[in-house]
């Protein structure tokens, strides 16, 4: 987003002749503060182990994150006061931040990164030993003791991507219009709608379901459970995302191009659609992609809309159907290994619609906004070019 | 040294917009343009209202059976001829899972911060916030699974640890014989490592908006990096910091599945937090909604319309605490 904010009107200064690039690219680095830093990490580093391993084979064996623990309280003892020793107080602090930082970013992304990790590596062998048997069929078959496998998580793809497609045909249209109009209006009616739509973004995926099942499942009886019902839950939790991500990008769209657009008599509906929309058109699909790839991994809302089902459904607006959330969920619940197992490889499926589903975001977002032109009607194009 | 920041390219003032007072023309068209804009956010308007509304009309029952005793007794039975709403319980297990969430999250997703923007080499900064990003997305039944899988029986050696050897603490009590696991601390934990992008996408953005120039001055008045930090950055980023612990909280409290798949619910006041037991009210609606009688039920709605209002209040202030102005938490 910051390439668009830095082409706003007035903000192209005519350079300095001889002055570099601006400052945010090249940060001043400061210098070590004191040399040698090396040795003297490597030392304390080694003595912390070397402590930590004798300790621990003289006072009895513990699982590695004690030893990981005591390990990193020795170092940043012997660490602290040797920097304190020779370089003093200032420098210690700083170290210790150092240090600080380092294993505390290091801490979190290590389980995020093994959530995936492991998912891949439970589930990707499943999908791949019964390839396309594992993503076409349905799990009615399924059992503990069933000698093959003819069970899949087919079923749940297809849920899957007819509840979100259905949230998607909602939200979009009404998300960017609604964007729109956060952007275009100063009213009380425009304030209170973004206040709202903030104060959604929170709301609990379990009570959007909830809202639906006493809105529209039970009202209906026995088969009011339908992907449908799912998919008014999942547009629930991805109007707000979408308003609000769609809004920040309609906003760095400089002012100077509207008043262009109104300076050549465009009325306002033009300007937005022909104009506006048009210049913010890849910030507008990351924005739409991320609410789907949210929307692909909600179970919650599902729970008690969709209901899940075991077999094929492929019709949207009739009876339970299930999604690959609430698939995994009812997998991993089971005691069953086999079930477990299967978890695993629809968690592999899920990872990778959502891996994709965003690095497709990235790649649109990534993009350089406005290196298409904006095509003017031809009528316009004639008058302006041709004097 | 020679690369101090060169001068600032544009006086400060030529950045700001000059407002534009110019109304152009309306047309019927433009009319009928702003009639559909107007309409779409009114949608948005009612989904919210409806929501309210349903909740609140559905939770009545449940409020006239029990009147105050919902606030005052923490003896949830929804079930049988004289169910009983009283929602101390589920309402300490649901704040002290997203508490515990929090203590776990906040520090390090601070660091995480920091390392991203400060510490680690600038190449890797888009690579590691685009994977904060994703982490963000990635769906919470995937933080059960690990959670329930990799992480319940990885825990258990520190959990008895932190029993034998903490027990002075009352939270960490443990009874002889107690059986360790399905706990609020194991779902904190992991709740905590769901928040942790959160946290740390809406703080490194703030983070990142931190005067560069105010930083270098602190360089180079011989100040160290931490100090450039606590001195400039920090105090800068504090309400971002601070909208996203709000924000993080919000998500804390509403999350479902991973508590559904981890903890043994009790429904009563659980302090200790390393034993089975608790209760938390996503959760426990989640699991016992669609099987109860209509007079539990209206008890649930209850509880899910309070969770609501609350994550509502919540993520309003985060909004405007971070910064005064809207944000976008994924950009």
């Amino acid at each position: 987003m910051t390439t668009l904010e830095t082409r706003a009107p007035g903000s192209f200064g005519a350079p300095p002749p001889g002055a570099g690039p601006p400052d945010t690219e090249r940060p001043v680095r400061p210098p070590r503060t004191a040399p040698g830093w090396a040795w003297e990490f490597g030392g304390s580093l080694g003595a912390a182990i070397a402590v930590d391993v004798v300790g621990f084979s003289v006072l009895g064996t513990s699982p590695p994150i004690g030893m990981f623990v005591v390990g990193l309280l020795v170092f940043l003892v012997i660490y602290g006061i040797v920097s304190r020793v020779l370089h003093g107080p200032f420098v210690m602090k700083d170290r210790l931040a150092a240090v600080y930082v380092w294993v505390g970013g290091a801490l979190a992304l290590f389980p995020l990164l093994q959530i995936i990790w492991t998912v891949t590596l439970k589930g990707l062998p499943v999908v791949l030993d019964h390839f396309p048997a594992f993503l076409v069929h349905d799990s009615a078959n399924a059992g503990p003791l069933a000698p093959t496998w003819q069970s899949g998580v087919g079923h749940a793809i297809v849920g899957t991507f007819e509840q979100v497609g259905i949230a998607t045909a909602f939200t979009v249209p009404i998300s960017a219009l609604t964007a729109i109009y956060l952007s275009e209006a100063d009213s009380r009616l425009s304030r209170i709608v973004r206040t709202i739509v903030d104060a959604m973004m929170g709301t609990p995926s379990i009570i959007a379901g909830l809202f639906v099942y006493l809105f529209w499942v039970q009202p209906r009886g026995v088969s009011g459970y339908s992907g449908f019902a799912a998919a008014i839950a999942l547009a629930i939790l991805m109007l707000p995302l979408m308003i609000r991500t769609a809004e920040e990008v309609i906003r760095v769209v400089p002012g100077s191009l509207r008043e262009a657009g109104y300076a050549v008599g465009s009325p306002n509906w033009r300007v937005s659609l022909r104009i506006v929309l048009p210049t913010v058109r890849t910030g507008l699909i990351t924005a739409m992609i991320l609410g789907v790839a949210l929307a692909v991994g909600e179970t919650a809302p599902t729970l008690f809309t969709a209901h899940g089902s075991s077999q094929f459904n492929f019709n949207p607006f009739h009876g339970p159907q299930a999604n690959l959330p609430l698939q995994i969920f009812s997998n991993i619940e089971s005691f069953s290994p086999q079930f477990v197992k299967e978890g695993y490889g629809a968690a592999f499926v899920l990872v990778f619609i959502v891996l994709s589903l965003f690095v497709v975001a990235r790649v649109i977002g990534s993009a350089k906004p406005g290196r298409r032109r904006i095509r003017l009607p031809r009528r316009l194009s004639k008058e302006v070019v041709s004097p | 040294m020679t690369t101090l920041a060169p001068p600032p390219t544009v006086p400060a003032s030529a950045g700001e917009e000059i407002p534009i007072h110019f109304k152009p023309a309306r047309t019927r068209a433009d009319r009928v343009f702003f009639a559909c804009l107007t309409g779409a956010s009114l949608i948005v308007l009612l989904a919210i209202g409806a929501i309210a509304t349903f909740l609140l009309t559905h939770s009545i029952p449940a409020i006239k059976h029990a009147g105050t005793k919902i606030v005052t007794s923490d003896h949830f039975a929804p079930t049988g001829g004289h169910p009983s709403f009283g929602m101390v319980g589920i309402l300490q297990g649901t704040i002290t899972i997203a508490a515990v969430a929090l203590l776990i999250a906040l520090p390090v997703s601070i660091a995480l911060a920091l390392m991203i923007n400060e510490y680690a080499p600038r190449r890797t900064r888009r690579t590691l916030t685009s994977i904060i990003d994703l982490l963000a997305v990635l769906p919470s039944i995937l933080y059960g699974l690990w959670g329930l899988k990799t992480l319940s029986p990885e825990i258990d050696g520190p959990t008895r640890w932190i029993a034998s050897h903490l027990s002075f603490i009352p939270l960490f009590r443990v009874g002889p014989g107690d059986p360790i696991g399905n706990s609020i601390f194991v779902c904190g934990i992991v709740v905590g490592i769901m928040v942790i992008p959160i946290c740390t996408s809406v703080s490194r953005e703030v983070m990142s908006q931190a005067p560069r120039d105010v930083c270098e001055a602190a360089l180079a008045l011989g100040g160290t990096k931490w100090g450039t930090i606590t001195d400039v950055i920090l105090p800068f980023a504090r309400n971002g910091i601070m909208g996203g612990a709000l924000l993080g909280l919000g998500r804390a409290l509403g999350e479902t599945v991973a508590v559904l798949l981890i903890l043994s619910q009790s429904n009563v006041v659980h302090w200790q937090i390393l034993t089975p037991g608790g209760g938390q009210i996503p959760a426990l609606i989640a699991q016992d909604f669609t099987s109860l009688p209509p007079l539990g039920q209206s008890a649930l709605t209850l509880a899910g319309l309070l969770l609501f209002t609350t994550i509502l209040v919540l993520n309003i202030l985060a909004r405007q605490v971070v910064m005064g102005r809207p944000q976008a938490v994924f950009s």
